[in-house]
């Protein structure tokens, strides 16, 4: 099984690259966007995908600052 | 009176930790995949990129082998400095509350920055007085402090105008709440000489170390 796993700042801590991401957009020229957040995605195969909420908790994610969100993409395990 | 030194593969400030560690007491080499602290009195884990930093500052550090003695070593009340990466690493292990985000500006940034002592109720402070200026060096990119901490958890603070990374409430360094476990960006270990580190303040947090001696 493959999953893909995003991790993001919380909602209320500043997020530096975000803003960095938001003060470059006008300056392109594209208008209205706001908002940015920038995180982090892992993907990887696991055998027992219970144990995907555990990994996140403990290393993929620091949960004091950061919100994670598990997606499966595929019952088998994608090719290497 | 023996004071351990950690060394992760990035560690980079573990020789000037040895030398500060030395000049106070005999200081002991530890090597991350060793769990034994060879006998030692206290423990610093010093600075630098421990495991590249790959992932998040100081989160693989926290499951080497030798951080489970230290974390064994510290619920036992031993004495444990950690600095700028090791803060990190302490902060990730749960020993010490909060968290280390991306300063504010995004950038690194490396400074002689002036610490105000807000507590001698903890060793590594106890030769220190409330209100004391230590001026020390910081160097990092991730050293914003975020996190939920007792007042009398507060042991440095920045002092006003130089909080460069955004900090919570201008903190540069925290104890846990039995006050053994001490953790702070700024480079304690780079100012123990005035020839090269522009003040010898750093020296008191490792003298302060020696008055605990763990039974």
């Amino acid at each position: 099984m493959r999953a893909r796993v995003l991790i993001r700042p919380k909602a209320g801590i500043l997020d530096p690259q975000g803003v960095a991401v938001e003060r470059a957009l006008p300056a392109l020229g594209f208008a209205g966007a706001g908002n940015v957040h920038v995180g982090r995605m892992v993907e990887l195969d696991v055998a027992d995908a219970s144990q995907l909420e555990e990994m996140c908790r403990r290393l993929l994610a620091n949960p004091l600052i950061e919100d994670y969100e598990i997606e499966m993409i595929s019952d088998a395990p994608a090719a290497a | 009176m023996k004071l351990g030194v950690v060394t992760f593969p990035g560690t980079c400030d573990d020789a000037d930790a040895r030398i500060a560690a030395g000049m106070v007491a005999e200081a002991v080499p530890l090597w991350h995949r060793d769990a034994d602290l060879r006998g030692v009195d206290g423990i610093i884990v010093p600075g630098g990129f421990s495991y590249g930093d790959y992932l998040r500052a100081g989160a693989i550090a926290r499951f080497s082998p030798v951080m489970e003695s230290v974390v064994a070593f510290a619920r036992d009340g031993g004495p444990v400095l950690g600095i700028c990466n090791g803060f990190q690493i302490l902060c990730e292990a749960g020993l010490l509350p909060g968290a280390l985000l991306p300063n504010t500006g995004l950038r690194f940034v490396c400074r002689q920055v002036d610490l105000v002592v807000q507590t001698t109720a903890t060793p590594f402070t106890s030769t220190c007085t409330v209100g004391q200026v230590l001026s020390i060096p910081a160097k990092h990119t991730t050293g914003r402090y975020f996190g939920e901490v007792a007042p009398e958890q507060v042991v440095l603070r920045y002092a006003h105008g130089h909080n460069f990374n955004g900090s919570q409430d201008d903190i540069a360094g925290v104890v846990n709440a039995a006050g053994n476990v001490m953790g702070l960006m700024p480079h304690p270990e780079h100012a123990v000489e005035t020839l090269t580190g522009g003040s010898a303040d750093g020296l008191a947090l490792f003298e302060g170390m020696t008055r605990v001696a763990v039974a």
